[in-house]
């Protein structure tokens, strides 16, 4: 348990608040944590040596927040679905069919409420749908939201016809400029963080969050304990549905517009992040800030990449070795254990 | 010569000596009935003589050469298959395949059906069952098919020993008597046969010699089947050396308060059944019976595990929902069950969230979690069960299997249970913490709580419990507090289930 870098390490970091009573092998900075800070570190001394006027240019960071966020909305709610023991194949799908139904002309004449409610609505929506069929079913959650992947989309581009749906309510674009910028910080970045926040509170300290873990980690003991399994399976993947409704509307006002393509392998990269991040695949244990973290990983990878002008076959290659890697850091410590 | 001799074995698992120095010999053609209670150590000894479990000291000759039965193909080599009693066949592949699988016939890799399904026909008339598909999935037969394939899948090796693990338990009468024609085919053609069962009438019928096995040690040996009396075996069987310690009972006599569950005319088809059933506050009812009794399915059922097929269950004078664990709960149910890792803990968490996992509405508003109080709550139940070490933040892994179920326990206090089913509590707790659980279950019904216990441990049941219930296949055979009964007693209910 006590790593070497550990004792050095502890302090310097801000942790999240520990209420009351001293949570002393809770620490919410595990190894797995601070082993991703040391690798986002790593990439952004090379960044800083291998393009130092514009890896750390103020518009370059906002660059990388602006791309991580809506993958990482996504990526907050896969993560509950993981840790509560099932897996959502439909995300990148959900993202398309959102974006693109909030999007058509009808929809854009409700303007922003209007196409904002129709992005969560759907995005709900297709989480209920994926959830009864998993829940109530009772079917395979891989197999349940694979189908709902391949309708999802199938819906999107029907209802788009394959055309991008140009946004032309002015109040959605304004989002998207500088002038709507907190402090310097874009709205979908604030968006990101308030999710980030209302994830962490949901799994550390509610009702909620304890039922997810106790029934991604053991669905038999937890049936047999009195806990409503089907139910809470259906609200993890209303919750999943919910983030990428949010999700789908971040990317409309940040493109500007709607597209069935939108969201394409979401669902890859948001699984890959929560894994790295130290969500066991089997569920029942699991993290928002080391999801967050891996988001970040990989987005800062992206944008190394398109700086030094590298192909994306090798950034894709740097990042399956990255989730090799931390799953053998993982395996190693549960040895351990 | 005999044809295996097995000296001195002995095999220890973490906290249990399960054989101790075990000696059996087993003769060319005969019938070797192995007779032991649960726990005695039966299963390790076969597994032991499959290959699949490594002694830790003993010696094994085969045909007066010692051997090494390193592994279940070695064994396999040797001439020794195994039926076990959970068959362990593949589902979804055919009779033939199955029969031969791991040895398949083939040429270089290329396997032959035809010829697989041939010899498949051949041996499954051999064993009087020539009806049976060598095509056919063995998932689509019936539980007799089932083990007559495992039956024909041994003999496809050329097989000199045969182990039954209570072959005739999941068989109608008539076809346990094709089985017996079958396993005297065999020992005719010199094949020796361990037969175990729990049924001594069937011992009798085609049994050679008894060895009676206990706490891990060979308490008789070469007792002869036909002519041994029950009372003997039965006494071999139980006169036990580990003494257990039991709180004092309360004296009966007053009229307790009215049942707090009550169960009427419940019943499942096939697992047990119709019965009444009461408990009252404060009463300890135990629940004897065998494997396979329906004891576990009765606790699950009154749980809300399973549906019932018919009756209802009662909390004070309300039906439950049938078939919803949360209305139990709700009622003030809480099971302990048998499976203490895989149905009742969270292995990755705290001792502090697997106690509260029940309650968590009665630390939260509005879902929010007030953590705090949680952990104190947890805490003062698991220091009154006496948990150790006293550290319910550490995780539920890292504590024995006795502190382990106190967790489980704590869990029900905490959510303010009123009835307590408990499921095999002791097992795998080893004898010096049992004493101390026994003195929280009794505590625990001394406060109000009716419990209803359900043990493999014949001395468990009659020490813990004020009132015993004898359990055969599915019926209540007899009803008595447990002052009126002894261990001999009860064995012959649920063994011979008529009252000697």
């Amino acid at each position: 348990m006590n790593s070497p870098t550990g004792v050095a390490d502890t302090p310097k970091v801000p942790s999240p608040p520990a209420n009351g009573a001293p949570a002393k092998r809770r620490t919410p900075l595990d190894v797995r944590h601070l082993s991703l800070i040391g690798v986002l570190l790593a990439l952004a001394v090379v960044g800083a040596f291998t393009k130092p006027d514009e890896f750390l240019a103020a518009e370059n960071l906002r660059l990388i927040l602006t791309q991580a966020s809506v993958i990482g909305v996504v990526t907050v709610g896969v993560t509950f679905v993981i840790i509560g023991g099932g897996i959502d194949l439909s995300v990148g799908a959900i993202v398309a069919l959102a974006s693109v139904w909030a999007t058509t002309v009808a929809t854009q004449d409700f303007g922003l409420g209007g196409m904002l409610l129709c992005s969560v609505l759907v995005g709900v929506g297709c989480g209920l749908v994926n959830g009864l069929l998993i829940a109530y079913g009772p079917m395979v959650p891989f197999i349940a939201t694979l189908a709902m992947l391949a309708s999802a989309r199938g819906l999107a581009l029907q209802i788009s016809d394959g055309k991008t749906q140009v946004v032309t309510v002015e109040s959605v674009l304004d989002l998207g400029v500088k002038d709507a910028y907190v402090l310097g910080i874009p709205p979908i970045v604030l968006v990101f963080a308030v999710v980030c926040v209302i994830g962490w509170l949901l799994l550390n300290r509610t009702t909620f969050g304890r039922r997810t873990v106790a029934v991604g980690g053991n669905p038999e003991a937890s049936r047999l304990a009195g806990i409503a399994v089907k139910r809470q399976r259906l609200l993890l993947y209303l919750l999943s549905g919910l983030c990428c409704g949010i999700a789908a509307f971040m990317l409309i006002v940040l493109t500007g517009s709607g597209q069935n393509t939108n969201g394409n392998l979401y669902e890859l990269d948001a699984i890959a992040a929560a894994i790295i991040g130290g969500t066991l695949l089997s569920g029942g244990r699991g993290t928002i800030l080391g999801s967050v973290l891996g988001v970040l990983v990989f987005t800062t990878i992206t944008n190394l990449f398109a700086l030094n002008n590298l192909q994306t076959d090798i950034q894709q290659i740097a990042k399956g070795a990255i989730i090799v890697a931390a799953v053998l850091v993982q395996k190693g410590r549960s040895s351990h254990d | 010569m005999p044809l295996l001799t097995m000296s001195g074995i002995t095999k220890s698992f973490p906290g249990v000596r399960a054989l101790d120095g075990v000696d059996l010999d087993v003769e060319e053609g005969e019938v070797h009935c192995l007779l032991g209670q649960n726990g005695a150590g039966k299963s390790t000894l076969i597994k032991v003589l499959a290959g699949a479990h490594q002694p830790d000291a003993g010696d094994i000759s085969w045909q007066g050469r010692p051997v090494r039965l390193s592994s279940p193909v070695a064994a396999m080599r040797l001439g020794i298959a195994t039926i076990y009693q959970e068959l362990d066949l593949v589902e979804h592949v055919s009779v033939a395949e199955n029969v031969f699988l791991g040895h398949e016939i083939a040429t270089r890799g290329i396997v032959r059906p035809r010829e697989a399904r041939a010899r498949t026909a051949q041996l499954l008339a051999r064993l009087g069952h020539p009806e049976i598909d060598p095509g056919a999935l063995v998932g689509s037969l019936s539980a007799a098919g089932a083990q007559i394939v495992s039956m024909a899948r041994a003999l496809s090796h050329d097989v000199r020993l045969i182990i039954m693990d209570e072959p005739s338990a999941a068989l109608d009468p008539d076809e346990v008597d094709n089985l017996f024609r079958i396993v005297a085919d065999l020992t005719a053609d010199g094949v020796a046969v361990v037969y175990i069962s729990h049924r001594l009438e069937e011992i009798r019928r085609i049994g050679d010699r008894v060895s009676v096995l206990k706490d891990g040690r060979v308490a008789a040996r070469d007792l002869p089947a036909r002519t041994t009396p029950t009372h003997e075996l039965v006494a071999r069987m139980t006169g036990r050396d580990v003494q257990y310690a039991f709180p004092e009972k309360p004296v009966t006599g007053a009229p307790r308060a009215d049942p707090v569950l009550v169960a009427e005319g419940l019943a499942r088809a096939g697992e047990f059944g119709p019965l009444d059933l009461e408990l009252r506050p404060g009463e300890i009812v135990g629940l004897a019976g065998l494997v396979g009794s329906g004891r576990s399915e009765l606790l699950e059922t009154l749980y809300g595990a399973r549906r019932p097929t018919a009756g209802r269950v009662l909390v004070d004078g309300q039906p439950l929902r049938p078939g919803s664990i949360v209305s139990a709960v709700r009622a003030g149910i809480g099971l302990a069950p048998e499976e203490r890792k895989s149905q009742a803990l969270l292995m990755l968490e705290s001792v502090t969230r697997n106690v509260s996992v029940s309650s968590l509405p009665r630390f939260s508003r509005g879902g929010w979690l007030d953590r705090v109080r949680e952990r104190a709550e947890a805490r003062r139940h698991t220091r009154e069960l006496g948990l150790s070490p006293d550290d319910p933040d550490r995780p539920v892994r890292t504590f024995s299997g006795g502190n382990q179920q106190k967790a489980v326990l704590a869990r029900w206090l905490l959510r303010g249970c009123r009835v307590l089913l408990l499921d095999e509590p002791t097992r795998g707790v080893d004898v010096g913490a049992r004493a101390e659980l026994y003195a929280v279950i009794r505590r625990l019904a001394d406060s109000g709580v009716c419990v209803l216990l359900v043990s493999s441990e014949l001395p468990e049941v009659l020490g813990l419990a004020d009132r015993v219930l004898v359990l055969r296949e599915g019926r209540v055979v007899h009803a008595a507090p447990s002052h009126e009964l002894d261990e001999h007693r009860v064995l012959d209910l649920v063994m011979e289930g008529s009252p000697a």
